[in-house]
């Protein structure tokens, strides 16, 4: 079981985070939403939010929030993701796959310019 | 749906949905009895005996205020289909158990898929629950429950990215060590 190595680690990665978070200035935290309805996941959210998560892993991207949520509504444009850059509008993206997570992150998360591209609700 | 581990997801979303903080996903393999059964409980805000059998079957009602989804309905006609069983019990403010058992060997059945990603995006995705998620596979056994870490975590997101490697790491590495040796792997 993985458990009883994780003690020390844990404790290890807390008081890492701990110490860069204090680094930081207030700048506050990016959110990204992702639906997970039965629609969504269907459509492959699971492996949208998975490639989220990688990129934020191999980035290195710190102060980033996932939530996930059902149904947003738009059946179909799903995956849907949404992102909130600290102090900004909400931005809702539609028929998000892999790729198109990576060029999200790339573009709107890290670099903040929005991705026209496969921005939906105008 | 194409694997369990994505039907396991969505009615995990259902338990967030009404609002559940504390969840418990039991996956049990068993070989001898040639069973795949799985289990999946909550404490949210539970459900009424006409709305359980709405949920169920949506499309003996003709009620039409309320949305119903089709999650729950593709599940027990996956599990019927294989020789199995689907169940739901709910009390109002008490939570709901969903268990869904499935004949291990039939044509039928759906792939477990990978449960390592559903239970990362569970736990990534509602920081708010207490996850237990337990995986039996004959005498083998996984089991998680998130309080110690998160309490070992305190005043840190769970998606810091050395925390989304160590957490990846705990699901994929435990789920793993209860792979049979003739495992095919996905790509």
């Amino acid at each position: 079981m993985p458990t009883i190595k994780s003690l020390d680690d844990l404790k290890r990665i807390r008081a890492e985070a701990l110490r860069k978070q204090e680094l930081k200035t207030t700048s506050g935290k990016t959110e990204i939403i992702v639906g997970m309805g039965t629609v969504g996941i269907a459509a492959g959210a699971r492996e949208t939010l998975k490639a989220i998560l990688d990129y934020i892993d191999h980035n290195n991207l710190e102060n980033v929030i996932i939530r996930q949520t059902g149904n947003i509504g738009i059946d179909s444009y799903e995956p849907v993701v949404q992102v909130i850059l600290p102090g900004a509008e909400k931005v809702t993206y539609g028929r998000v796959n892999t790729e198109i997570a990576k060029v999200i992150m790339d573009e709107h998360v890290v670099n903040n310019r929005i991705v026209t591209d496969y921005k939906i609700e105008g | 749906m194409r694997e369990l581990a994505l039907h396991i997801l969505d009615i995990a979303n259902n338990s967030i949905a009404a609002g559940a903080d504390k969840v418990s996903i039991t996956i049990v393999e068993n070989q001898g009895d040639d069973t795949l059964t799985i289990k999946i409980q909550d404490n949210g805000k539970g459900m009424s005996p006409e709305m359980v059998a709405l949920v169920t079957d949506p499309f003996v009602t003709s009620r039409t205020e309320r949305k119903v989804g089709l999650g729950i309905p593709m599940l027990k006609y996956a599990a019927e289909s294989c020789n199995g069983w689907f169940k739901i019990t709910s009390e109002v403010g008490k939570g709901t158990q969903v268990a869904v058992q499935f004949q291990l060997s039939h044509i039928d059945r759906m792939p477990l898929g990978d449960i390592a990603d559903t239970f990362l995006t569970l736990e990534l995705g509602a920081l708010n629950v207490n996850w237990v998620f337990n995986v039996k596979r004959d005498e083998k056994e996984f089991y998680f429950d998130d309080s110690e870490l998160k309490k070992e975590l305190e005043g840190i997101e769970l998606t810091e990215p050395e925390v989304i490697r160590f957490i990846r790491s705990i699901f994929k590495e435990g789920i793993e060590e209860l792979q049979p040796l003739k495992v095919t792997r996905r790509n």
